[in-house]
């Protein structure tokens, strides 16, 4: 595989593509949202349970591409514990970088595990999948039952 | 292209059973194949898409501007005669392509959707009403579906939609079935784009005869890869686009019988399409001008033109044999790779080479293979029916044409092989 190639399927992403964390539906979420991008077919669903003001638990399911798969596992894992507001900031910073100039240097200790799609921003038709969860994780929040499209 | 000169060479070659193409030779004539990506040659094999252009049709756009550019039908001067005469010279070159049976009939549009929504328009607006029908199969292009969905609802009318199989042909029973009394149009496509099913369009048009039931051939996938005799077909309407001919952007065709086309109401107003305006009234053009609203994509028409020039030199029975040994040939290299899933292995098929593998999605497959210098197309191929009849989200698809090579199927299946490598 070129380097080019390397630096969009990092290592992680692969893991992640090939063993999702939390990678199944959940019974009765206080939030879920459904998320679709027609032009690939990629869809996925995210369900959040709460602990008062605290996100308990986040998971989803469904089926897309390696990049969109894999950063809605990273999402996950990363979301356990964390307010809503904490999760709404998280979500502006992966927008953030995910969307800035490939040549924009990554701040790596800031991003933490979000770096590693950091080659995605190479490539402007897979920045929506890398989004497609983050997209619907914010609908999840809200707690009612909602689909969200990417175009 | 291939020089007279060297026809009779050619000839005596392929009296010895050989494919019957000099591909090498027909590769000079296309420049962007010459391209390298990162030191690796360009495969191109997203054709279905869209096509390459040779040298001829290139020079002839830019020979267009500097030597022949005016108006059509419009002045007196030189220049208007010169490209009127092109212009038109190119509308017979299509009439003999497709074995129309008076150039009249051959009308240029920009490109099959546009030739399907014009007869939609003005055919559909007045032949279709409430409670009659419109036949359409599984494996349309969206171009061959939200047109007659469009016109249905405005009219009350509903779309009929005939079944395919597994091997992803039409269930010519359940087709016929859907045949009655309340049908107005059947429209199908030749060739699939997304499972290269080649339709039986005679038995088609037979059948739907007997019933006095026009259908309308969608040819986008059919005219850049075999031979079309509209006379033989027997078909009503015909389109397809010169894009995927080998031709520019922006310009098609569409074919239809003289006494249909000349019972329809025009598509677009404007200048060229009619004879006499008042504010009274205008009296409309005759064939084929009373389709031909304003001024046309000239150069787009002659670069056509040469595009079919450069296909019937060559030969549409020799391309078309040459790519069906091009299609065994991919089929068989797919098929060798564990765990890929072909979508469309229907006994008559074109080349389309549509899978998808377990150990990655299309998007995925799309991406290592770019990087191998190989571009074919990953998604719903604009026919999301199909994908949902198959049960997948999208496919990987590798499109032919006359000027890919066995090697280069080869390539795609070593950089398969990567992507497994990679996924699993
Ligand atoms: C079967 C089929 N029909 C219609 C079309 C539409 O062609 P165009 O976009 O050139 O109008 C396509 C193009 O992809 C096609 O494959």
């Amino acid at each position: 595989m070129s380097s080019n190639n390397r630096a969009l399927y990092e290592q992680v992403i692969l893991e992640h593509n090939k063993h999702p964390r939390n990678f199944r539906e959940m019974e009765a979420p206080d939030g879920q949202a459904e998320g679709y991008n027609p032009l690939c077919g990629d869809q996925f669903s995210i369900y959040i349970k709460y602990n008062g003001d605290i996100i308990e638990h986040v998971t989803f399911n469904g089926c897309g591409c390696a990049i969109s798969k894999s950063s809605a596992s990273v999402m996950t894992t990363l979301l356990k514990g964390k307010t809503r507001k904490d999760a709404e900031a998280l979500f502006v910073k992966f927008h953030n970088m995910i969307t800035s100039s490939p040549e924009t240097p990554l701040d790596e200790r800031d991003l933490g595990k979000l770096a590693v799609f950091g080659g995605v921003r190479e490539y402007p038709v897979r920045i929506k999948c890398a989004t497609l969860a983050w997209h619907t994780m914010l609908a999840a929040l809200d707690g009612k039952k909602v689909t969200v499209s990417t175009e | 292209m291939i020089k007279t000169g060297e026809r009779e060479a050619k000839q005596t070659r392929h009296a010895g059973g050989s494919p019957g193409l000099d591909v090498a030779r027909i590769r000079e004539d296309f420049p962007i194949l010459q391209l390298r990506r990162d030191g690796k040659p360009l495969v191109y094999l997203d054709n279905a898409a869209t096509s390459q252009k040779p040298r001829q049709v290139i020079e002839a756009l830019r020979n267009y501007y500097e030597t022949q550019n005016a108006n059509v039908h419009r002045a007196v001067h030189h220049l208007s005669q010169i490209a009127t005469d092109a212009y038109e010279q190119a509308r017979l070159k299509v009439k003999h392509f497709i074995n129309s049976p008076l150039s009249c009939q051959v009308i240029f549009t920009r490109g099959a959707t546009e030739g399907i929504n014009l007869v939609a328009h003005s055919y559909g607006r007045q032949y279709v009403g409430p409670g009659d029908e419109v036949i359409v199969s599984a494996m349309e292009h969206h171009s061959n579906i939200v047109p007659w969905q469009m016109l249905c609802e405005e009219k009350g009318a509903a779309l009929r939609v005939a079944p395919i199989n597994d091997a992803g042909e039409l269930i010519f029973e359940e087709f016929e079935k859907l045949l009655c009394r309340h049908t107005r149009l059947v429209a199908i496509t030749h060739v699939s784009n997304a499972l290269g099913t080649i339709n039986p369009i005679r038995k088609i048009v037979e059948a739907a005869h007997r019933y006095c039931i026009p259908v309308l051939v969608d040819g986008a996938q059919s005219a850049p890869h075999l031979p079309i005799n509209v006379q033989e077909l027997d078909c009503d309407f015909f389109v397809c686009s010169g894009h995927k001919m080998f031709g520019p952007t922006g310009i098609g065709v569409l074919y239809g019988k003289a006494a249909l086309l000349e019972s329809m109401a025009p598509f677009l107003g404007g200048g060229d399409m009619i004879l006499s305006v008042t504010f009274e009234k205008t009296t409309y053009n005759t064939l084929p001008y009373k389709f031909e609203a304003g001024t046309p994509h000239i150069e787009g028409v002659i670069g056509l033109g040469v595009a079919i020039d450069y296909l019937a030199e060559v030969g549409m029975d020799k391309i078309a044999a040459y790519e069906h040994e091009l299609t065994e040939y991919g089929m068989q290299v797919l098929s060798d790779i564990g765990g890929v899933r072909m979508i469309g292995t229907s006994k008559e098929k074109a080349g389309v080479l549509s899978f998808t593998m377990d150990c990655a999605h299309p998007h995925d497959i799309g991406q290592v293979l770019d990087h191998e210098g190989i571009a074919i197309r990953a998604g719903h191929h604009c026919a999301q029916p199909v994908m949902q009849r198959f049960g997948v989200p999208a496919t990987a698809r590798a499109s032919l044409a006359f000027y890919n090579t066995k090697e280069e199927l080869d390539a795609l299946g070593t950089a398969l092989y990567r992507v497994k490598e990679v996924f699993e």
